[in-house]
C-alpha cells in the first residue's frame, strides 16, 4: 500500500488528472488531458464513440493504465494503484452484474469484500433508495432491463465511493425508461451527495443530469462548462454541430466599434457582440456567424416591414418544413446558404409558412455568437445524436447551412432530441 | 398461438380461401410432428446398442447354468451377492484410482483451461488443437507408450531414482521399490493422461463463457485478483467443474486398460474383472452381474456428488 501522498492537488476536487493520455501504439486514445472535477458535482465526459470518453474514466477506476500523467482522487494520488485499491465504484455499460448471485448478494459483495460482516441493514437501504427491496432474491437475468440498471448503482454506490463512474449506464434502455432513470439517477445523485462522473454520448442526457459537462472529440476535451453555458456559447464548431443544432455562416468582418462586430456575407449584413466571438476579429478576416435554430423568428416575406430595426436578418425562401408536435422545422434557402434551420413554437401557425413561401429571418443581434473561420465547419456533425440522418448537402465553400435534411414527416420521431432543444430554447 | 402463426407460412397451393381453418389445422398438425421424426434415428439407435444390449445383459445376470449346457434365467439374483462379495476390493480401488486421476486432471486442467480461455489470445486456437491432438492416435497405442516411458530402465524411472522421489512415493505405498510400472501411480498416471481432454474442454467452454467484465467489475468492487477468482470465476465456471469431472470419472472407473497395461494384479479395476469374466473365464452371469453393480455405484455416486454441486452456487 503506498502512503496518500498529498501533493498539489486540491482536496476539495474529488477527481483530479493531470498530464493523463493513453496511447495504443500509434493510436492515441486519449491526448494530455487535465481535467477537475469538484466534490459533489455531477460531471459527464459527452462525446461521440470512440473519442475517448470510456477510456478516460477507465483511467480514473483503474482499468486502463495512462500512458503519462497522474490520477488523483480526493487528493491522493492514486495511479499507481489498482481497482481494488482505489475509492470509486462504476457502474459499468452492461452492468456486469454477478449472475450467481443475487441481487442482495450483488448489492453486498463490495460490502463483504471489505470484510463488513452485518450487511443487512445496509443493503436494506441501498435497495429501498433504489426502490428494489421486493426483488431482494432473484437473480440478475430475472429483472427487466431498468432493474438490472438500478442493481447496478446501488451495487456501486452502497460502498460509499468519493466518485462514482457511471459509463454509459442508460444506453441498453429504450428513451421513455431512460428519461425516467435520468431523473432517478440525479436524484440519487443529490440525495447521497457523492460525485458523479457520467460518461455518454447523448447530449441531452448530459445536459438533463450534469452540472458540469465536459465535450470530448478525438481525445481531447473540446470545451467544459455548464450545460447552458456550453449550448449558448460554443467554443468551436465541434461543440456548436454536438450540442444541439447551429446555423453557422462564414462571413466577413467590415467593422468593430463599440463592441459590435458588423459582418457581411452575400449582401446581407449581420451583427455580432464582439463579446461572444471566440477569435480576434479584425476588417477583412472571416468569421463564423452562428445562431441556434430556435432564436431565430420567421415571417413571411409580405410582412417584412414588421420586422423591428436593430435585429439581424436574412431573406430567403422555405425548402422543407416538417411539423414535430411542439414545433415545426424548417429549412431555408438564402442567399447566405442553402440551409438554415429554424424552429418555430407551434404557438400560432402561419398557414403561409409552406415550402416555396418568400421569408424573412430575424433575431436578436445578442444571440449570435462567433467562432473562428479557419475550423472544420462540419466538424461535429456525423459524431451528433442520433438525429443525423445524413451529412446533408455538401458545400466546399462553407457556406452557411443547417444541420441535417429535416425528416420527410412526423414520422422522423427520432428528431424529439432537437425538438426538445429547441421547447427549451424557445422557453428561456 | 402457434397453430394461428402457422397459417400464413402454409404452402401457397393449399386452397386457403374456401376453408382457411382446414389448411391451418393441416399445418399445425405437420408442425407437432417434426420434433418426433427429427428424434427417430436418436430413438432407435438407443433403442438398439443400449436398452436392448442392456435388457440381453439384465437377464445374462439373472441366469444360472455352464457353457456346455446353456444358461437359462433362473432369476438367480445370489450372483449379485458372490459377485460383490468377492469383487468388493476391485469396486474400491477403481473409485479410488479413478477418483484420484479426477482430482489430479482438475488440478492440472484448470489452469490450463483458464490459461487458454483468458491469456491465450492468438494462441488460444493452437493451444486447444495441442489439448485434442492426443485422441489422432489410439487410446491404446498412447497407454502403450506410457508402458515404455515408464520402463524400469527408462530415462523417466531412473530420473526419479536419482531424486529419491521413489523412495518417497514408496514409502507412501503408490510405488514399490525403484520401479513405476505396475504399481498405483502408473494406473492413476495413465488415467490421468488418458482422460484429461475430457476436462480441459467442458472446462474451457465454461470458462471462456465468462464475461471478463465480471472481472474488472468484482477488482472495481474492491476484490483481490484472488477474491475475484474465488467468489466470480470459480463459481460461474462450476457447470463446467461438474460435466468435467462427470466426463473424466464415469469413463475413468469402468477403465481396464490403463491397469491392464501399466498395473500388475495387485493393480486390477473392476473393468479388468469383467474383462477377464466375459472373455476368459467366460462366466457371463457373474460379469452381467459385476457390469450392473458397476453401473448402480457410479449412478450413485454422480447423483450424490450432483445433489453436492448443486447446493453450490450452479448457474
Amino acid at each position: 500500500m503506498t502512503t496518500p501522498s498529498t501533493s498539489t492537488a486540491e482536496s476539495d476536487d474529488a477527481v483530479r488528472l493531470t498530464g493523463i493520455s493513453r496511447a495504443y501504439g500509434a493510436f492515441t486514445a486519449v491526448h494530455p488531458l487535465d481535467l477537475a472535477v469538484p466534490a459533489g458535482s455531477f460531471f459527464a465526459l459527452l462525446g461521440a464513440s470512440g473519442c475517448g470518453k470510456t477510456t478516460t474514466l477507465r483511467m480514473i477506476a483503474g482499468l486502463e493504465t495512462p500512458s503519462t500523467g497522474t490520477v488523483h482522487l480526493g487528493g491522493q494520488d492514486v495511479t499507481a494503484l489498482p481497482p481494488y485499491k482505489r475509492p470509486v465504484n462504476t457502474v459499468f455499460q452492461n452492468y456486469a452484474l454477478f449472475p450467481h448471485l443475487d441481487v442482495y448478494e450483488n448489492v453486498a459483495f463490495g460490502l463483504r469484500r471489505r470484510g463488513i460482516k452485518s450487511v443487512r441493514k445496509q443493503v436494506g437501504e441501498m435497495l429501498d433508495l433504489v426502490q428494489l427491496g421486493p426483488l431482494a432474491r432473484r437473480r440478475p437475468h430475472q429483472l427487466s432491463g431498468g432493474q438490472q440498471q438500478r442493481v447496478a448503482v446501488a451495487r456501486a454506490l452502497i460502498n460509499r465511493p468519493k466518485v462514482l463512474l457511471l459509463d454509459e449506464p442508460l444506453g441498453a434502455l429504450d428513451l421513455k425508461l431512460r428519461r425516467q432513470m435520468q431523473l432517478e439517477l440525479k436524484r440519487i445523485q443529490t440525495e447521497v451527495g457523492i460525485t458523479f462522473v457520467h460518461v455518454t454520448h447523448d447530449q441531452e442526457e448530459a445536459m438533463t443530469m450534469a452540472d458540469t459537462v465536459a465535450v470530448m472529440n478525438a481525445g481531447r476535451v473540446e470545451q467544459m462548462g455548464a450545460p447552458a453555458d456550453l449550448y449558448e456559447n460554443p467554443a468551436s464548431t465541434f461543440v456548436a454541430n454536438f450540442l444541439g443544432t447551429s446555423n453557422l455562416i462564414e462571413a466577413e468582418v467590415t467593422g468593430a466599434a463599440d463592441g459590435i462586430l458588423r459582418l457581411t456575407r452575400a449582401g446581407q449584413e449581420l451583427t455580432l457582440p464582439a463579446a461572444r466571438c471566440r477569435t480576434g476579429a479584425a476588417p477583412g478576416d472571416r468569421v463564423l456567424a452562428g445562431v441556434r435554430p430556435e432564436k431565430i423568428t420567421l415571417v413571411h416575406g409580405d410582412d417584412a416591414e414588421a420586422v423591428p430595426a436593430g435585429r439581424n436578418r436574412i431573406s430567403g425562401r422555405i425548402t422543407a418544413s416538417s411539423f414535430i408536435g411542439v414545433s415545426t422545422q424548417y429549412v431555408v434557402d438564402s442567399p447566405v446558404g442553402p440551409d438554415l434551420e429554424v424552429f418555430v413554437q407551434n404557438v400560432e401557425r402561419d398557414t403561409r409558412l409552406v415550402p416555396g413561401a418568400p421569408v424573412v429571418l430575424h433575431w436578436n443581434p445578442e444571440h449570435t455568437f462567433g467562432l473562428d473561420a479557419e475550423q472544420d465547419i462540419d466538424a461535429g456533425l456525423d459524431a451528433g445524436s442520433d438525429t443525423d440522418t445524413g451529412s446533408g448537402s455538401g458545400h466546399g465553400g462553407g457556406a452557411a447551412r443547417g444541420r441535417t435534411e429535416p425528416g420527410t414527416g412526423p414520422g422522423d420521431s427520432t428528431g424529439s432530441t432537437d425538438s426538445t432543444d429547441s421547447a427549451e430554447g424557445a422557453a428561456v | 398461438m402457434t397453430a394461428a402463426a402457422a397459417g400464413p407460412l402454409s404452402p401457397p397451393a393449399a386452397p386457403a380461401p374456401a376453408e382457411p381453418g382446414k389448411a391451418q389445422r393441416r399445418a399445425a398438425a405437420r408442425r407437432r410432428r417434426v420434433p418426433y421424426l427429427l428424434l427417430l434415428a436418436g430413438v432407435a439407435w438407443l433403442l438398439v446398442f443400449f436398452v436392448a444390449p442392456l435388457v440381453y445383459q439384465a437377464s445374462t445376470s439373472v441366469q444360472t447354468g455352464t457353457l456346455e449346457d446353456g444358461f437359462k434365467v433362473t432369476w438367480h439374483f445370489a450372483t449379485y451377492w458372490d459377485a460383490l462379495t468377492e469383487y468388493w476390493p476391485h469396486f474400491v480401488r477403481s473409485l479410488v484410482y479413478s477418483g484420484i486421476a479426477t482430482v489430479l486432471c482438475l488440478v492440472i486442467g484448470y489452469p490450463l483451461a483458464y490459461t487458454i480461455a483468458f491469456r491465450a489470445g492468438r494462441w488460444r486456437n493452437l493451444v486447444l488443437i495441442l489439448v485434442i491432438a492426443p485422441f489422432f492416435t489410439s487410446f491404446l497405442i498412447r497407454t502403450l507408450a506410457w508402458e515404455t516411458i515408464l520402463a524400469d530402465q527408462g530415462p523417466v524411472v531412473s530420473f526419479l531414482n536419482d531424486l529419491h522421489v521413489l523412495d518417497v512415493t514408496s514409502w507412501l505405498g503408490i510405488t514399490e521399490g525403484d520401479r513405476v510400472l505396475a504399481t498405483p501411480l502408473a494406473v492413476v498416471c495413465g488415467l490421468t493422461y488418458n482422460f484429461l481432454p475430457f476436462m480441459i474442454l467442458p472446462l474451457y467452454t465454461s470458462l471462456e463463457r465468462v464475461d471478463g467484465r465480471l472481472h474488472e467489475a468484482a477488482g472495481d468492487l474492491y476484490a483481490t485478483p484472488f477474491t475475484v477468482f474465488r467468489k466470480v470465476t470459480f463459481p460461474l465456471s462450476m457447470p463446467g467443474v461438474v460435466a468435467g469431472t462427470l466426463l473424466t470419472f464415469i469413463p475413468a472407473s469402468g477403465d481396464y486398460i490403463n491397469a491392464e497395461l501399466l498395473g500388475s494384479t495387485n493393480q486390477q479395476m473392476i473393468g479388468n474383472v469383467i474383462e477377464s469374466q466375459f472373455l476368459r473365464v467366460l462366466d457371463y452371469p457373474t460379469a452381467a452381474a459385476l457390469s450392473f453393480i458397476l453401473m448402480a455405484v457410479i449412478l450413485a455416486v454422480v447423483t450424490l456428488y450432483i445433489r453436492r454441486a448443486g447446493t453450490e452456487e450452479l448457474v
